[in-house]
């Protein structure tokens, strides 16, 4: 056999390692993904979101409280986690660009990044919950704008670089303080990397269930009250599918499909933005 | 040509982070209302010195200044000065275009904005004086909400000229304004550079000697952070006195 008939085998073999690798990712995803879809759509109905949860046993009912909260928490989290991300990614890309702290920091929160939730849902338990005697909704939503943080962060600063230098020093020439020379210019220019950042990290903590079980875990009974336990589709898509009854399957799968449609879209929207600034 | 000097430069030393001596004991005058362009090889100090005049040194760390600068006889290198003042007097052009990603209007109101001009027809106005005066009118009238990033290069450059003439300064500073452009954008700036001295003083680095012989009333030659020669740019051009300057200008290096 000749070297090149070698190489074209050794060739095949890679191609269809790497096929067969791809391809049994996508089997899951598309198991995983059909599986909700055909349970979910069957279960769906518009009962579904005006109606509260009903005692196991009796028909009906639907996931209104839990819908509602996790609406709750999810923008709370948001509203907490997103100034915090975007000044600190700004305090890290200007004010202390190239100093040492810019970098520990930097560092720090892609660690953050990959910290498992559950143990930022111990410790908002340890710090918010205990000393507060009962679940909050409050918690939750601090719990998931700590997973955020850092993302927003690490994302705010990456897209502030990217904005050229003679840029900054343009606006400088014209005599302006650096303060408005962030806000009015470079934040401009970085707009919509910086949203984008914001909408996939509202997608990662969306499907968090950990966090919010040791912060705002649970509540069978309809409350937009954030300083008392509050219901989320995640710990509710976890407590229906390990309980007993057929009703609660059916409503943890029409959880579980609207919290991915949810989370399809915020990605995809995001990813539409990406195309868009590259586009111009 | 009037003798009446805007800028005076005694003794200038400069020194980047690190104490890299960039400037050396450079003495200069840039006389009021005429074009005064810096010529000199790469990394001889000519941008150092034009940046020196609005103190954009300041933005980076541990750089250091020695000596004076006289502008309209006060010194701008003192520790006293207030840099947003000085810049809303003396404006900067860079090499490439740098428009701001807003719209056209918003990109030439931008200075007025900061001088605090609020009233709308005011804006209007003076953003409309300032295009004219940057030969851009005819272009952009009918688009000044679009986006700055539409515009060509040549327009771009020329709208961060206006940008820079609506707040009236009183010195405009070019750092190689034509490099990234092509021959004919080139030309219009040229053109407009000569008609701008009529209402501010000029001063221009160039990396083409055709450019500072075509559009300077003076030229300062500089090597190695040094000012090798000063003057009146015919007589630089056609009868320099030192031998470094008539080597350059003759295109023997550089």
């Amino acid at each position: 056999m000749n070297r090149e008939r070698i190489r074209k085998i050794e060739s095949l073999a890679a191609l269809s390692l790497s096929t067969l690798a791809a391809l049994s990712g996508l089997f899951w995803l598309v198991f995983i993904l059909g599986d909700v879809l055909v349970h979910g759509l069957k279960a769906l109905n518009p009962g579904l979101f005006i109606n509260d949860p009903v005692p196991p046993g009796a028909e009906g009912g639907g996931l209104r409280s839990a819908f509602v909260g996790q609406l709750l928490i999810t923008v709370s989290a948001t509203l907490i986690g997103v100034p915090v991300g975007v000044l600190g990614g700004t305090f890290l890309a200007e004010y202390a660009r190239g100093r040492g702290i810019s970098r520990v920091i930097s560092v720090l929160s892609d660690i953050m990044v990959s910290v498992p939730s559950i143990v930022i849902g111990t410790f908002v338990y340890a710090v918010v919950v205990k000393p507060a005697g009962h679940f909050t909704g409050w918690a939750g939503a601090v719990a998931l704008s700590i997973i955020m943080i850092p993302v927003v962060l690490r994302t705010t600063e990456d897209m502030l670089t990217l904005v050229p230098w003679t840029l900054r020093e343009a606006a400088f020439a014209l005599g302006a303080p650096y303060y408005k020379v962030i806000i009015q210019v470079v934040y401009r220019g970085a707009a919509t990397g910086i949203l984008t950042g914001i909408l996939l990290s509202m997608a990662r903590v969306a499907g968090e269930t950990a966090p919010l079980l040791f912060t705002s875990f649970n509540n069978s009974f309809f409350s937009v009250n954030m300083n008392g336990p509050m219901a989320s589709l995640t710990v509710t898509i976890f407590q229906y599918a390990m309980g007993p009854y057929e009703g609660w399957h059916t409503q943890a799968w029409a959880a579980a499909f609207v919290i991915t449609v949810f989370i399809l879209v915020l990605t995809l929207l995001g990813r539409f933005l990406i195309k868009w600034r590259y586009r111009g | 040509m009037k003798g009446e000097l805007e800028i005076e430069v005694k003794g200038l030393n400069f020194y980047y982070a690190g104490d890299v001596h960039a400037l050396k004991g450079i003495d200069l005058a840039v006389h009021k209302h005429g074009v005064t362009a810096l010529i000199g090889p790469s990394g001889c100090g000519k941008t150092t010195l034009l940046r020196c005049f609005n103190r954009m040194h300041d933005l980076y760390p541990r750089n250091r200044y020695e000596g004076e600068i006289l502008f309209q006889g006060e010194n701008i290198l003192s520790n006293g000065i207030d840099h947003i003042r000085l810049r809303s007097r003396i404006g900067m052009v860079f090499q490439k275009p740098t428009p701001f990603p807003m719209s056209i209007f918003d990109n030439i109101a931008y200075g007025l904005r900061l001088k605090g001009v609020r009233k709308r027809s005011e804006l209007s106005e003076k953003v409309e004086k300032a295009i004219m005066s940057a030969a851009l009118w005819d272009e952009v009238k009918d688009k000044l909400n679009f986006s700055a990033y539409e515009l060509s290069g040549g327009q771009q450059q020329r709208l961060v000229i206006a940008r820079a003439l609506a707040v009236e300064p009183e010195v405009l500073l070019f750092d190689e304004p034509t490099s990234a452009l092509d021959p004919i954008s080139t030309a219009k700036i040229e053109e407009l550079i000569i008609n701008l001295k009529n209402n501010v003083t000029i001063i221009v680095v160039t990396h083409n000697m055709q450019q500072a012989a075509r559009i300077s009333d003076r030229t300062g030659f500089l090597m190695l952070g040094e000012l090798i020669e000063f003057g009146r740019t015919d007589r630089i051009f056609t009868n320099p006195s030192e031998k470094l300057t008539e080597e350059y200008v003759t295109g023997r290096f550089g």
